[in-house]
């Protein structure tokens, strides 16, 4: 017993300040993208061929979707001139499918609070039931980080349940495969109404790696309403609590 | 053992024709005689071969670092099964049914083995079309006080989904089936083609906690191909990002086993430790799980030597806060309790079974392809194998903590020494006709990716065989003749992949 006190000494306090404090990533971190369209040349779709799932566009001009972006580095080693790169910043959330596509010079779109009336049923509790549709365990894992001693979610009163009846929203993972397309859906059935969906990840948004797999969905569009679209493969853990954390108007001290 | 193989190695490709082609009672003898002496299988798979399908079989031999191919062509529906003779080859058997719509004759246990579509169907035959996921005829026990307990697909917590049918005599597990599937992605058929920046995400990605074991082999892969060099330094990369995997998911699941035993303080300090090594990984590439970083030829990102330096000394900080955490363990009564002679797995059932991993290792099978088929920087530095005796979850939590111990000296070591200067050089295209085949030891254990080439050097066929593929099979023995409450705990101990196995 004195082991275990002497070491919970040791450890000492580790949870994240994150919203008050904000998170120092590492350098190589990829988070939201910063695109120069003035030094685009024309006719240019170097960074666009380079990215392996289609998420930039060149048409009118330079765009990141970054509902498919995998976060990897091909567009930027791919431009010589610079007109793509990714920042340290890793507020990426929306609530809206549309608003996950960047361009260049357009404002900064983050995530929303609810309406008041959602607020105040799931402002100071917001219990999710996780349905993990066909992800490969990344999302997971670091959706499941959230609770550890290192981020505290339950802080905020969010928490994951077992049973969809003790849920108010769906985490959903996954490309959607068709061998998990009933269970989903009946576990979004068994969640009580009025009820939030939380679409995580690349592939619950669009498919992901997955893209236009024979056996998956391309994510649960036109499947289920989301609420909340967290983009990233994964996400990083700041990122998702990030967005929980607008959804549910609980930024309060935000710095920077 | 002079055996009609033909011979290769890790990370090599050969030229098809040159695997010989054997008739099915050579194949069949072939392979037996090779198990009997001392060879193991490393991947079994199907290929369509015109309108016929071919079978490769490739097996290791250790103490050689030697790996044998052959193949044998199956011109009906059916071929003989080998299960009785040889356990090992009884998931494999059923793959091969389930992707070439044959049937395996004799076999005792055959059923699906992910509802998926066929790949080829025999000549004449019109495609299987599976059955509905998870509705197969699970083995039954009768009796008046005996129930069935049906979890899943859907868990609890953050967890894959797979259903699991326990068969149970009050409180004790007479029989434990599991049913996989569910994330089936097609992920062998996605990948067929030209490779191309697409084909590494998805590799990346057959199961993401396992990225640099996936993603290296695809990578070998395409240098045995390609005929391709990789620099020391991005060898060298590749096995720090490794054992970075390692040292995440050790810690995380000796923190989820005292979690799973109800022993908070290791639970909590792992739990917070386990992303420290995640964040040591994103300081290589900028992703936790390593995406990005390796890439056939070598890696993206360079370590600098103030990386270097940096790391080294969050490395001896996790070391120290990790280390007491996890001795907690040891050191507590109740916790041991639970822990000894919970879910035992013994060496024979390992052995004919055909587990891989610190699964393996921890019932006393001595197999780990850093030493046993050398890659990258392993054929440089070696790391010793760690081995249990027990079989339980005990043995299996101790093999992870010696784990740990090892790959903590293995990072610390190369990160002291990174060689050269170069971090990739360049590949030159896919080699038409051959076979490729790359072991790599991912943190649950021997990830094996095999590749067969057509004429204008694309794949014709990929086969990928996550070690969870060998091992779900160990968790399902563990389970027998325990208390279903341990369930919980024997599954964290053995913590496998579903999206690994599904594919």
């Amino acid at each position: 017993m004195i082991k275990a006190i002497l070491a919970r000494w040791k450890q000492g306090h580790r949870t994240t300040g994150y919203p008050k404090e904000p998170i120092v990533l590492p350098e190589l971190f990829r988070g939201y993208p910063e695109l120069d369209v003035a030094a685009c040349p024309a006719d240019c779709r170097l960074c666009a061929d380079a990215c392996p799932v289609g998420a930039i566009g060149c048409e009118p001009e330079l765009s990141v979707d970054l509902g498919k972006c995998l976060f990897c580095p091909e567009c930027v080693e791919a431009c010589p001139h610079g007109g793509i790169s990714y920042s340290r910043d890793a507020r990426l959330a929306t609530n809206r499918r549309e608003e996950l596509v960047v361009r260049g010079g357009e404002e900064r779109r983050l995530a929303r609070a609810l309406d008041a009336r959602m607020l105040s049923l799931f402002g100071r509790s917001l219990k999710f039931r996780s349905v993990v549709a066909g992800g490969c365990n990344a999302c997971e894992a670091d959706t499941n980080v959230l609770s550890t001693i290192g981020w505290d979610l339950g802080r905020f009163g969010i928490q994951f349940v077992a049973s969809p009846r003790h849920a108010d929203a769906l985490w959903v993972t996954g490309p959607v495969t068709e061998h998990m397309r009933e269970a989903l859906m009946m576990t979004y059935q068994a969640i009580p109404a009025p009820k939030l969906v939380v679409a995580c990840g690349a592939c619950a948004i669009n498919g992901g790696p997955f893209i236009g797999s024979p056996e998956a969905h391309d994510g649960v569009q036109g499947m289920l309403p989301v609420d909340l679209y967290i983009p990233g493969c994964p996400p990083h853990p700041v990122t998702i609590l990030d967005g929980l954390l607008r959804l549910l108007d609980k930024m309060g001290e935000e710095r920077g | 053992m002079s055996r009609k193989f033909l011979l290769t190695q890790n990370g090599s490709a050969v030229a098809r024709r040159e695997i010989p082609v054997l008739s099915g009672d050579e194949f069949l003898e072939e392979l037996l005689a090779g198990l009997e002496g001392g060879w193991r299988v490393v991947s079994y798979f199907g290929a369509a071969k015109g309108v016929f399908l071919q079978l490769y079989c490739l097996l290791s031999y250790k103490s050689d670092a030697m790996l044998g191919a052959m193949s044998t062509v199956v011109t009906t529906g059916s071929f003989p099964s080998q299960v009785q003779y040889a356990p090992q080859l009884h998931l494999f058997e059923r793959e091969i049914a389930e992707q070439f719509d044959i049937v395996f004759d004799g076999h005792p246990w055959p059923k699906p083995v992910r509802f998926q579509r066929p790949m080829a169907s025999p000549p004449g035959v019109a495609p299987t079309v599976p059955n509905k996921i998870g509705v197969m005829d699970f083995y039954r026990v009768e009796g008046d006080e005996v129930h069935e307990v049906a979890v899943g697909p859907v868990h609890a917590g953050i967890i894959e989904p797979g259903h699991f049918r326990f068969q149970c005599f009050g409180e004790e597990v007479l029989h434990l089936e599991i049913s996989l599937g569910y994330q089936h992605r097609d992920i062998e058929r996605m990948v067929l083609g030209r490779a191309s920046g697409l084909t590494l995400k998805r590799m990346e990605t057959v199961a993401g906690d396992t990225t640099i074991g996936h993603g290296t082999a695809y990578a070998m892969i395409v240098e045995g191909l390609a005929g391709a060099r990789v620099p020391a330094r991005a060898h060298a990369i590749r096995g720090i990002a490794l054992e970075l995997e390692r040292l995440a998911n050790h810690t995380g699941d000796l923190g989820a086993i005292a979690g799973d035993v109800g022993y908070l303080p290791t639970a909590s300090f792992c739990g917070r430790i386990r992303g420290e090594f995640l964040n040591l990984s994103a300081e290589l590439c900028g992703s936790r799980f390593g995406r990005g970083l390796v890439i056939p030829g070598g890696v993206n990102f360079d370590v600098a030597p103030e990386l270097a330096a940096k790391l080294a000394r969050r490395i001896a900080v996790a070391r120290e806060e990790v280390t007491n955490a996890v001795e907690l363990l040891w050191d507590t009564p109740s916790v041991m309790a639970r822990l000894e002679g919970t879910g035992v797995v013994s060496a024979e059932t390992a052995l004919e079974l055909g587990l891989v991993g610190p699964a393996a290792r921890s019932s006393g099978l001595n197999r780990d392809i850093r030493r046993d088929h050398p890659f990258g920087i392993y054929c440089m530095s070696q790391l010793p194998v760690e081995t249990a005796k027990g079989g339980d979850v005990y043995a299996r939590s101790l093999v992870r903590w010696l784990e740990v111990e090892k790959s903590l000296d293995f990072i610390e070591e190369q990160l002291a020494q990174l060689p050269g200067v170069a971090i990739r050089y360049p590949v030159g295209p896919v080699g038409a006709d051959q076979l490729a085949v790359a072991l790599t030891e991912g943190w649950r254990g021997e990830v094996c990716h095999v590749a067969l080439t057509d004429q204008s050097g694309c794949f014709e066929r990929y086969k990928i065989t996550d070690p969870s593929f060998h091992n779900w099979s160990g968790l399902a023995m563990a389970l027998r003749g325990t208390q279903i409450s341990d369930f919980p705990l024997c599954n964290k101990s053995f913590n496998l992949s579903y999206c690994g196995f599904d594919l």
